[in-house]
């Protein structure tokens, strides 16, 4: 292997551990850091922001970030690409530029600036034009929902991502380009590789997932061997060192805690598979049966092998609508017959709503430390638990019963079963439900609306 | 199977699940590498589809024989999934750890080499 490109993960969603990218430009050496930020339901929580601000509709805590690195980041040369740019990513790279300014970085950072994934003011141009944008579950078409819709982006591809690199961009920022372009884009970028060159595009693709949720591959949410993982208290963030045939090494800096191992790379690499032979991105498909895993010394596998087919001619949106409104409620039943009680509560609560009129389209009952999230595999519930919390969800098209129910939890407390308690937080609060809508889209309807701008501090 | 004794999955494998939408995935990923083939005999799509009836409405079945591992898409087992879903684990989180309670036959000289060589299910 001669030439090596180390790509490393410095978020894998928005809200990831705060200390985790100074670590991985700290910690030893990297060529980039590639910061993810972006889950199918985060578009329209920015787009929510920025309707209210319209200074605001990206992740935010990509600026702190960045302004605790970009000394390191200039001094050492070390590239940054970021999907933080959310619904506004003009804003976020000019919050960025300014960080710099202040910082004394005047004309030593380019921020490359990706627009051109949001489609939400081309909707009906699209619709009109007959792209019907069908959602890939339910078959519906778009027309459905028109008038609800909240976001619509494109999910974008490597090539802007070259092209703001190839620009002289320190930092990339863009909105919608897809977690594993975020990796690919920089390795194709310095390795030189062909954009129909597959293997290789699909061995940076699947590069790029195994480091696009962070920790994930490193040790965290590790299943095998849990409680033999040690150190996640200073958890080293996965990287990547590519080298140019496509054959990689995943790995993370040393002294740095958690673990890098068959294991904790393949649990990452069937996080959320579909049909393994057909990961498709917008930059090709990769063939997640090929992948080989050869553990090469501590906290070192090395990934090759793998085999790629051609990109499809669609492009993937992501549309979020408004919905309705839920809101959860929750109590906890103390011993003896905690279960019980909370079972009883149940049946009161659920009497009252039903004798106030109240129309809901579900109500859902878990009994934590019984069934919550295994159901009746859970099997009998101990009738000796010391405790069992009660969570009622509603969710209704109208907002009026569910603000209602929400007025119905703390009157249990003294209205209903005996030892309960855990009510300090108040009323449960009532929440818009934006729901999301994946749909297709002919991608040349999408690429030539893509603009990539060099902006200077 | 003759000369076989039940063995929870904990013990023969490990996974990890996640979601698209309102499927739920779990990867299942042996322990050790030569008790794959008891998985792709035992751990069958419609041996899942049972195990979580009333749960789920379909299954299907992928295999990985080079990572050892099997992926079994549950569909609409996450009761609108996304932020429509009421439930706890709305995003499948933990899926991957309520199909490690089914129990397989497997060879008794499997059985002891099984973490704790316990047995049950």
């Amino acid at each position: 292997m001669s030439r090596v490109v180390r790509v490393a993960a410095g978020q894998g969603f928005w809200g990831d551990w705060l200390e985790a990218p100074a670590r991985q430009v700290q910690g030893g050496p990297i060529d980039y850091l590639m910061m993810d930020y972006l889950a199918e339901v985060t578009m329209s929580i920015m787009q929510k922001q920025k309707s209210r601000d319209p200074a605001t509709g990206y992740a935010r805590d990509f600026v702190p970030a960045m302004e605790r690195i970009l000394p390191d980041l200039a001094a050492k040369g070390i590239r940054v690409t970021s999907n933080a740019g959310g619904v506004n990513p003009r804003a976020c790279a000019e919050a960025v530029l300014e960080t710099a300014r202040r910082q004394g970085l005047a004309g030593r950072i380019r921020v490359g600036l990706i627009t051109g994934d949001d489609i939400l003011h081309r909707l009906d141009e699209l619709l009109a034009r007959g792209h019907e944008l069908r959602d890939l579950d339910t078959d519906r078409p778009l027309s459905d929902i028109r008038d609800r819709v909240r976001s619509a982006n494109a999910y974008l591809g490597m090539a802007p991502v070259i092209e703001a690199l190839r620009g002289g961009a320190d930092i990339v920022i863009t909105g919608r380009v897809t977690d594993t372009g975020l990796t690919l884009g920089p390795l194709a970028h310095e390795l030189g590789w062909r954009a129909d060159d597959w293997d290789r595009i699909a061995a940076g693709t699947v590069a790029g997932h195994i480091i696009e949720c962070g920790a994930q591959a490193s040790g965290g949410n590790l299943l095998r061997d849990w409680e033999r993982v040690r150190g996640l208290e200073r958890v080293g963030f996965p990287l990547v060192e590519m080298g140019s045939d496509g054959t990689f090494v995943v790995t993370k800096h040393p002294g740095t805690g958690g673990v890098v191992n068959i294991a904790s790379v393949t649990e990452q690499l069937v996080y959320e598979m579909g049909d393994p032979r057909s990961y498709i991105t917008p930059d090709g498909i990769a063939d997640f049966t090929t992948i080989r895993l050869r553990q090469r010394g501590k906290d070192r596998v090395q990934v090759s092998g793998i085999k790629g087919t051609p990109r499809t001619t669609m492009l993937k949106v992501s549309i979020a609508y408004f919905y309705g409104y839920k809101a959860v409620g929750t109590l906890v039943y103390a011993w003896p017959d905690a279960f019980a009680k909370a079972k009883a509560a149940d049946r009161v609560l659920r009497a009252r709503l039903r004798d106030l009129g109240l129309e809901f389209e579900q109500v859902l009952t878990e009994f934590v430390g019984a069934d919550a999230t295994h159901g009746r595999l859970a099997g009998v519930p101990d009738p000796d638990a010391p405790e069992v919390q009660l969570r009622v969800g509603v969710r209704a098209r109208d907002k009026a019963p569910v603000e209602r129910f929400t007025r119905e939890i703390a009157p249990l407390v003294l209205t209903g079963p005996p030892s309960v308690t855990g009510f300090a937080g108040g009323r449960p609060a009532v929440e818009e439900i934006v729901a999301y809508w994946p749909a297709l889209v002919d991608r040349r309807e999408i690429e030539p609306h893509v603009r990539v701008e060099i902006l200077k501090a | 199977m003759k000369g076989s004794v039940p063995v929870q999955l904990r013990w023969l494998a490990h996974a990890r699940s996640g979601d698209k939408g309102n499927t739920a995935n779990v990867g299942l990923i042996a322990l050790e590498p030569d008790w794959y083939p008891l998985l792709v005999k035992q751990v069958t799509a419609a041996r899942v589809a049972r195990h979580f009836r009333g749960m789920v409405s379909r299954v299907e079945r992928f295999e990985l024989p080079n990572l050892a591992a099997l992926n079994f898409l549950l569909h609409d087992a996450l009761d609108g999934g996304g932020t429509i879903s009421l439930k706890t684990d709305a995003q499948g989180k933990v899926y991957s750890t309520a199909l490690l309670r089914m129990a397989i036959p497997v060879p008794r000289a499997v059985a002891r080499r099984a973490r704790g060589g316990r047995t049950g299910g």
